[in-house]
């Protein structure tokens, strides 16, 4: 019998990773079911009765925001028959009435009441029916995060240095906050999860997906990615990768350059940022520029968008995108919401030809010779930063290795049939 | 009850949405680019929120970023229209809502079949249209394509819809 750690080598992976039924199941088990997941945003959910409908992988659960002021994170399942509470994707109120019997839970997903009691012995005799939260729910700089299981590391051991990426992104507002309420696309894409994951911090494939709209548009993002770029990618460890651009940004030095613009046309918006944070803090903050992390499994700040993966199938996968919108940013935040529709999304003139492509290697890989993917590129100069993390250039293939060896230390002893498929 | 328009303004309403339909099925990428007026809004709302400014769309594009779209698809490098999607579109149930100062709110609904090697896709929805009456005929001011299946998720969407 092979395992998976027989198909994940240092220079390459199998293609039966992608394809795999048995093994997508235990990645449920091991990876969706049993690590941290990001869920949603907890400004989402601003006020005391209001909810989103969220996923971890194909579950639905609830983010709430109850009376009590927290957020609670609710599997969307009732606890009589099962049946579905919620069927709408976001609103404001007071319960959570099961259509089915009539059993009416709060937000904090307490059992509030039955109809005909009688038939229970009376009145609050099922306290140990709530709706049920998801084991462990925790939290960092708003963004929620749960795990179904109720043992294991905490958030942020799970998060290690892919934490700093959402303090970055959180300090580019005034007010040090993030203010998600643009809503959602959810794009539809017959692929692996596995690929849009390594897709995030790959360096190498931008200037051939996408030179159709860096040929067109006046971006400079081909050129962050090039041959002489001075951007690196990063292995975080523990399956999160960046590609870290302040190198690029910081010799430019300008501060905006980042989101093509410059301080005089952003007026206000530099004016409190200098203010929160002073001036030389708040300079080298518009200079750097918004992160490009992937946290592992399913979160990718994409430096003006957010992306979360859900997983549904071996072969499919939904990505959810929203614009990033920052607190006391209003000079930015409509400039970025018009930026992330035109790059995301099933019309977006990035992501729809970067999930074709997703498509394409699924059916790819569905030709099994050669069997193997490669993994190799800048392996030989590959180096360590001052933390002693992995780092390559910016089109190195870093956060793809990285996230294959910590993808094996979560599934290698996994049994796969006879040569890597089934 | 009167209409709104005589029916020669009638047909002339029909005849260029049937024109649009058709070029956009057929990638008759400048043709159908032309149709736009300067000021042309082409927008394909996504869920249930409904402010193009505030809230995530599918395409919210105005007239610069629909030259840039056309842009792209011409470089023949758009990758989710290269091979392009074979299309048919049929409109149907057209009211003309309104007239003011020569720009007809014009309402229809429309079912599009896509194909491409990985199959089909039914795309359906409410099409709302601004037409302007110019001395070189009608143009498009305002395309809102309302898809019945926005607040679920969608296949990538890179044809003219």
């Amino acid at each position: 019998m092979t395992s998976v750690n027989d198909l994940i080598e240092r220079t390459r992976v199998h293609g039966s990773l992608y394809t795999s039924e048995s093994l997508f199941a235990e990645e449920l088990e091991r990876i969706w079911y049993s690590g941290w997941v990001y869920v949603g945003h907890e400004s989402e959910v601003p006020e005391a009765g209001m909810f989103v409908l969220k996923s971890i992988g194909p579950q639905s659960v609830i983010m709430t925001r109850a009376s009590d002021g927290e957020v609670h994170i609710l599997h969307n399942r009732c606890s009589h028959r099962g049946n579905r509470v919620c069927m709408s994707d976001s609103g404001t109120t007071n319960s959570f009435r099961c259509p089915f019997h009539g059993w009416n839970f709060g937000l904090d997903g307490t059992l509030l009441g039955y109809p005909h009691p009688e038939g229970y012995g009376g009145r609050h005799q099922l306290d140990d029916l709530p709706l049920p939260h998801v084991a462990r729910v925790d939290s960092h700089e708003g963004f929620m995060f749960a795990s179904l299981a109720s043992d294991g590391p905490s958030l942020l051991e799970h998060l290690g240095d892919a934490a700093e990426g959402m303090t970055r992104l959180v300090n580019l507002s005034p007010e040090g906050k993030l203010d998600l309420g643009a809503g959602w696309l959810r794009h539809r894409a017959h692929a692996n999860w596995k690929f849009i994951v390594e897709n995030e911090t790959d360096g190498y494939h931008p200037q051939f997906v996408h030179g159709s709209i860096f040929s067109v548009g006046d971006s400079r993002i081909g050129d962050l990615y090039g041959e002489h770029s001075s951007a690196v990618t990063r292995d975080f460890g523990g399956g999160h990768s960046e590609n870290d651009l302040r190198p690029e940004f910081r010799s430019i030095d300008e501060p905006m350059f980042w989101f093509g613009s410059s301080e005089d046309r952003v007026p206000n918006y530099a004016a409190a940022m200098r203010s929160a944070y002073g001036d030389d803090q708040a300079r080298k903050i518009m200079v750097d520029g918004a992160p490009h992390v992937m946290v592992f499994p399913n979160l990718f700040i994409a430096e003006i968008t957010l992306f979360v993966l859900q997983p549904l199938a071996v072969n499919l996968t939904v990505q959810h995108s929203t614009a990033v919108q920052l607190a006391g940013a209003e000079e930015l935040n409509k400039k970025m919401l018009h930026q992330c529709i035109g790059s995301a999304g099933p019309a977006g003139m990035l992501l729809a030809d970067d999930t074709e492509l997703y498509e394409r290697n699924q059916e790819g890989i569905a030709s099994r010779e050669p069997a193997w993917i490669d993994t190799r590129r800048g392996l030989g100069r590959e180096s360590v930063d001052e933390r002693g993390r992995p780092i390559g250039t910016a089109n190195d293939e870093i956060g793809i290795r990285g996230f294959w060896k910590h993808y094996a230390s979560l599934m290698g002893d996994v049994a796969v049939p006879e040569g890597g498929r089934s | 009850m009167t209409s709104i328009v005589d029916s020669v303004k009638r047909r002339e309403i029909e005849a260029f949405i049937y024109r649009e339909a058709r070029l956009a099925d057929e990638h008759e990428y400048s043709a159908w680019e032309a149709l736009w007026a300067d000021d042309g809004h082409y927008w394909v709302p996504a869920a249930d929120i409904h402010n193009p400014d505030t809230a995530m769309s599918v395409i919210n594009d105005n007239r610069s970023r629909i030259r840039t779209r056309i842009a792209q698809l011409e470089t023949g490098r758009r990758y989710s229209q290269s091979p392009p999607s074979r299309l048919a579109r049929t409109i149907s149930n057209i009211e003309i809502r309104s007239e003011t100062s020569g720009e007809f709110d014009v309402t229809a609904v429309f079912t599009l079949v896509e194909a491409t090697s990985r199959g089909r896709h039914l795309w359906a929805g409410r099409v709302n249209y601004r037409l302007r009456d110019t001395s070189g005929g009608l143009q498009m001011s305002y395309k809102c394509v309302d898809l019945v299946d926005r607040q679920f998720d969608l296949p990538t969407l890179a044809f003219l819809i």
